[in-house]
């Protein structure tokens, strides 16, 4: 379970995050709003990209603001990125294996063995040699959530995972997504704009509009609420 | 499997790559005048800075123009160290290595903050005042004190590590350049298939990227600047040890920018471009010479060749060469290939 209590973050006088205090229990969690919401920087705080102002941070116990940056993922916090950041210069196995081996414990055949397990896991059917830089966007897509999830990840952020992939490769990563608290006992938080894959995947739903919480609670109940219709549509009209 | 494919890919260049230098370091010295055989450790030995170079801007993302100014701090080092303890030489590259590593770490710790044109800034900035501070004490020619500098010294006591009788002559310390060249090499490529070297593909792709994978970018950033440092000592000390010594006036601080430009050329993203750069930084310059063209003409076709690097080869001309030669091999294959069934149907 992560906490968190009284949010905010101020950049000059732009207030990202106001006030924010929200849990999200175990398994996967969708956290939606329009542009501008404050989504990312949510992600980024918790990643610590960006200090905020006041509040806290505590996940299954741990204060997450106390610990550097790289510290958190070797805590088992992860990440994907709005803007894929697989890295190309890399294979698929060293892409993944390079988390392993600042993240996890074991190394040579071990090693080898979480990192072809999470490959598998994704659903990534490219040689794990195969230089990264000529993947395709699904792919790269993937590697980066092969990394999230390689070893014995907590706590999954997916920022906006889906962006830019057909509805069928949508489907198959939000089936892998709803498979993560289970198979690799990760808590996800899921941000996306596409609100199919938020349902099918999300037992809960946070929802942010400039920066302040607007709902939250189960999805379906959290799409109808008229707050979260208005700010995502700007009319009264049902999602 | 493609991986056993890729492995024995592997193994083939190096044993290509064993074999051609096995051949250089015994023929060289054989064949070649003294002339260009000092001509030719030059190479070595630049080779050793570019290749530092290349792995910093390259690998990590750090543009450094303060390259040369730290082979002049380990050739400063080299000499002092020489001069006071007269250690073994073997010991001496190694010592003058590390000291220069942190001298060279030091430099580099604005890079946990800058990055870009401002870290080059930096660093060029620091290359000339080095070179200032240089012109000032000069090179340690045996004179007492710490600066080992003596005005009545100069000219008897050259600013130059006296060589053991092992590797007095130039041919000998050729072959002593190309071994420790060739080790710079294994110890960069270690590095770049090891764990370093994925933390610092993640760091130059995005630092983000980086620090969620668990990489402390911060102690990568300055291993690399010491590694760096480090392989830029060695070749430091040894040319402390070459023919002529060692002056201020062979380490202008716009030379940075000359190896840098050469890097480019040669390619920044692979060691082979590290050769290709000391070989137009040192032997060319020479060949022109030997055409009796002036060497000033290096610096236009220099300037014209990073223009067509970043234009039209980012990967540089060792890249570019393989790829041009391949396409050349299959264009005459399949010329000779036209032919022979041209000549068999008439």
């Amino acid at each position: 379970m992560i906490e968190i209590s009284g949010l905010t973050v101020r950049f000059g006088g732009v207030t990202p995050l106001d006030d924010v205090s929200l849990e999200f229990p175990t398994g996967t969690c969708g956290l939606i709003g329009p542009n501008g919401a404050g989504k990312t920087t949510f992600f980024n705080v918790l990643s610590g990209f960006v200090t905020p102002a006041s509040g806290s941070v505590r996940a299954f116990g741990t204060n997450l603001l106390g610990m550097p940056n790289y510290q958190r993922a070797r805590w088992g916090l992860r990440r994907t990125f709005q803007t894929e950041q697989a890295i190309e210069a890399l294979s698929v196995f060293d892409n993944v294996a390079m988390v392993h081996e600042h993240c996890c414990q074991g190394r040579g055949s071990r090693r080898r063995e979480d990192v072809l397990d999470a490959i598998r896991f994704v659903g990534l059917d490219v040689e794990p040699g195969e230089k990264v830089g000529t993947l395709g966007a699904r792919d790269r897509r993937l590697v980066e959530v092969a990394r999230a999830v390689v070893g014995e990840p907590r706590v999954v952020l997916l920022d906006e995972p889906a962006a830019g992939l057909p509805e069928d490769e949508t489907r198959h990563l939000g089936q892998m997504i709803q498979r993560i608290p289970r198979n690799r006992g990760a808590l996800v938080i899921l941000v996306d704009h596409d609100m199919s894959l938020v349902s099918a995947c999300c037992e809960v739903t946070a929802v942010l509009d400039f920066g302040k919480l607007i709902a939250s609670g189960s999805t379906a109940e959290v799409l109808r609420n008229e707050h979260v219709v208005r700010a995502y549509l700007g009319t009264e009209e049902r999602l | 499997m493609k991986g056993l494919a890729l492995e024995s890919v592997t193994l083939r260049r190096a044993l290509v790559v064993g074999l051609v230098l096995l051949v250089v370091w015994v023929l060289v010295p054989i064949v070649l005048s003294t002339f260009w055989v000092q001509i030719l450790t030059s190479v070595a030995v630049y080779s050793i800075v570019t290749l530092s170079l290349a792995l910093l801007a390259g690998r990590v993302g750090l543009v450094s123009l303060g390259q040369i100014a730290l082979l002049a701090v380990a050739g400063w080092i080299a000499l002092r160290l020489a001069f006071a303890f007269d250690p073994p030489y073997p010991l001496l590259l190694v010592v003058t290595g590390v000291l220069t590593g942190i001298f060279g770490t030091l430099i580099g710790l604005p890079a946990l903050r800058l990055s870009g044109l401002y870290l080059a800034l930096i660093t060029l900035m620091a290359a000339s005042a080095i070179t200032q501070i240089l012109a000032a004490v000069n090179f340690p020619n045996g004179g007492e004190g710490f600066l080992g500098e003596s005005a009545s010294a100069a000219g008897a006591n050259a600013a130059i590590v006296a060589r053991p009788d092992w590797m007095a002559s130039d041919a000998a310390f050729f072959r002593v350049a190309v071994i420790v060249a060739a080790l710079m090499f294994l110890l960069g490529v270690w590095h770049v298939h090891g764990k370093a070297g994925r933390a610092w593909a993640a760091i130059r792709q995005s630092e983000s990227a980086a620090i969620a994978a668990g990489v402390n970018v911060t102690q990568y950033k300055l291993w690399a600047f010491a590694l760096a440092s480090f392989m830029t000592g060695v070749a430091g000390c040894l040319l402390a040890a070459s023919a002529g010594g060692l002056t201020t006036y062979a380490f202008p601080a716009p030379d940075s920018i000359t190896i840098l430009a050469v890097v480019l050329m040669g390619g920044i993203f692979n060691f082979w471009g590290a050769i290709v750069a000391a070989v137009l930084m040192k032997l060319f310059p020479e060949i022109l010479k030997n055409f009796r063209i002036p060497a000033d003409v290096l610096t236009i076709l220099f300037g014209v060749g990073v223009l067509q690097a970043m234009t039209t080869a980012p990967s540089g001309i060792s890249v570019q060469m393989g790829r041009d030669l391949t396409n050349l091999g299959h264009r005459l294959g399949r010329l000779a290939g036209r032919r022979s069934a041209a000549r068999s149907s008439s």
